[in-house]
């Protein structure tokens, strides 16, 4: 199981390096949004996959799943939904002011 | 008494929280943020002096036992650091009072003020990797907010990179906190330690080691990740230009030093005076170059910043007793040097209209005062004698000296010529020569303006005069972090 989430991590991590050097803004922010899925698999599979009981003090099992992978990735998850957020919004924005989205285009002028 | 530790991270978060209800009452805002920023400043020297009288403060967040918690560890290297926050972003605050437009300060600019210093406060106090992740987070989310704010043209273009760079090493972030647990299966700081050092550093735990030190230097812009920070910071209104160039890239080599003082010093052959002595010579040389090929007043200041965090990461990279004071030292010396010369950036620019140093000149015969504190902060940058920028290079060279390291000291020492000449480039165009401002803007009154940069540059002044007992500290500063049992044994109290 760990061995088939590494290497859908791989493919997760290079479609998201594809998409972070393409042109447009709104592909680059789906390579952000995809790496940050990518990473959050990476923190659970990396822990191992184990399975078992909740580990709660009184409960008899014969193995316990490690818990705070699991906190970690809800507090990742909720970070890089903010920041995706903010991306999208700045991204609008942006579009707005320069009328593009080509970041060929947003490259700015060499006398500034 | 340990609740203390996290008054530096509640506070401005409670502030902050409190000044968006009142987004649109400028004076309340001003008022509730100045007396806030101020008292800040005297809890955070309140907690240095406690710090250094006491040792190690420790708050283990709801009781939960060192490992298995969170800790917030208030150590003399965070609370040296926690002190400059206050310093710098108080001088700051007060500038905004007068620079920042209040279609700006309608829109948030406090409260995102405050988030920023809450995340700075909190990854300087944190004992737990991941926690330190999240308050980079929060440091990073109020960055973005503050960096495009106002949303001018050039500042969106230039932002989107800033973000897009920074949520890629987040990612990293991530990854190199996923390794180390699956390696030593804790997030406590002090406890990965002594896994590491049970483990022995090689294979997979340097490969981490490196993947943070990547992380870390893409966020405190070290060669060859510095590329988004001048263009980005130029954006900016000059407080938060100040703010930035003074504090962000800071808080990632401080996490450079913790954690390989902390936990990656088992390897200082490969990984110090390896890989950190040589990005940081790549650093100053290249940070200097562009420096002096610049003909603007923010962005020459902008890329100092890059060719100046080489010489603290130099400092680590020596690793030995003194390079480390010298590096503190040099923290210390150029978040005070460099935030002065971006308020000076912006009350130039208040005069003139423009950072464009062609454009500029003879601004000593109608403001004096601003050339003159310029003229002492400037030298102060590049090192010249009796002020802190020279006391602060002299012990990192010196100890390259002692160390063997002739090249990078020789390139070290070079550095600091080109930051004479680059510096003295702005005093020699903007300050010297015909007046090219019109005669109207010559009379432009600067006093209120230079009231929050006058402290800093005296600050600047009694480090280098009074640079003994200073030296002493932060001799005492890096004997502790070169030490991590002291560290391990405040946090998991063995």
């Amino acid at each position: 199981m760990e061995v088939l989430m590494s290497v859908v991590i791989g493919i997760i991590f290079s479609v998201s390096i594809y998409l972070f050097l393409s042109k447009s803004i709104i592909r680059v922010i789906l390579g952000s949004l995809l790496i940050s899925h990518g990473v959050h698999l990476l923190l659970i599979t990396m822990s191992g996959l184990q399975r078992g009981g909740p580990p709660l003090l009184g409960l008899e099992a014969e193995a316990y799943t490690d818990p705070l992978p699991q906190a970690l990735v809800l507090t990742a998850i909720v970070i890089s939904f903010g920041v995706t957020a903010f991306l999208l919004v700045m991204a609008y924005r942006t579009f707005k002011e320069h009328k593009t989205d080509n970041l060929e285009e947003l490259r700015g002028s060499a006398d500034e | 008494m340990s609740n203390l530790v996290i008054l530096p991270i509640i506070i401005p978060f409670i502030i902050g929280a409190v000044l968006i209800i009142f987004a649109k009452h400028h004076r309340l805002q001003r008022v509730i943020s100045g007396f806030t920023a101020v008292g800040m400043l005297i809890l955070t020297i309140y907690l240095a002096f406690l710090v250094y009288q006491d040792g190690n403060i420790v708050l283990e967040a709801s009781n939960w036992p060192a490992p298995f918690g969170i800790v917030l560890v208030a150590d003399m290297l965070a609370t040296l650091m926690l002190l400059l926050t206050s310093i710098i972003s108080t001088a700051c605050l007060f500038f905004a009072f007068q620079t920042v437009s209040s279609d700006r300060e309608k829109f948030y600019f406090y409260p995102f003020f405050f988030f920023l210093i809450v995340g700075v406060n909190g990854a300087f106090l944190t004992g737990d990797i991941f926690n330190l992740f999240v308050f980079f987070e929060v440091m990073l989310l109020s960055s973005y907010a503050l960096i495009v704010h106002g949303g001018t043209k050039y500042q969106l273009r230039e932002s989107f990179k800033y973000v897009i760079i920074n949520v890629f090493a987040s990612a990293l972030f991530v990854v190199a906190v996923a390794w180390l647990y699956s390696v030593t299966g804790t997030l406590n700081m002090a406890h990965i330690s002594q896994r590491v050092a049970e483990l022995e550093q090689t294979g997979v735990i340097n490969v981490i080691a490196i993947l943070f030190f990547i992380v870390f230097a893409s966020k405190g812009a070290l060669f060859p990740l510095y590329f988004w920070l001048p263009r980005s910071y130029y954006g900016p209104p000059a407080a938060i230009a100040a703010l930035f160039g003074g504090l962000l890239t800071k808080v990632g080599i401080y996490a450079i030093i913790r954690v390989f003082t902390l936990i990656f010093y088992h390897e200082p052959t490969f990984t110090h005076k390896g890989i950190i002595v040589t990005i940081a010579g790549f650093t100053m040389v290249l940070g200097v170059l562009g420096a002096v090929s610049q003909f603007d007043f923010k962005r020459i200041l902008s890329y100092h910043i890059i060719s100046q965090v080489g010489y603290m990461v130099m400092g680590l990279g020596i690793f030995t007793p003194l390079a480390v004071a010298g590096a503190v030292y040099y923290i210390v010396h150029h978040m005070i040097v460099k935030t002065a010369l971006f308020l000076f950036a912006g009350a130039t620019e208040r005069i003139t209209g423009t950072t464009d140093l062609r454009k500029m000149g003879g601004l000593i015969k109608t403001h004096p005062v601003l050339a003159w504190l310029f003229f002492i902060s400037a030298i102060s940058l590049a090192g010249i004698p009796p002020f802190s920028g020279f006391f602060s290079k002299f012990p990192i060279i010196l100890a390259g000296f002692q160390e063997g390291q002739h090249v990078i000291s020789g390139i070290a020492l070079l550095v600091g010529l080109l930051t004479l000449f680059s510096m003295m480039k702005i005093f020699s165009y903007a300050f010297w020569g015909k007046q090219k401002h019109t005669s109207e803007q010559a009379k432009t009154p600067i006093g209120k303006l230079l009231l929050p940069i006058v402290p800093l540059v005296a600050l600047t002044i009694i480090l280098g005069i009074a640079a003994e007992p200073i030296f002493q500290y932060s001799l005492l500063v890096s004997e502790q972090i070169m030490d991590p049992s002291i560290y391990i044994e405040s946090v998991l109290k063995e």
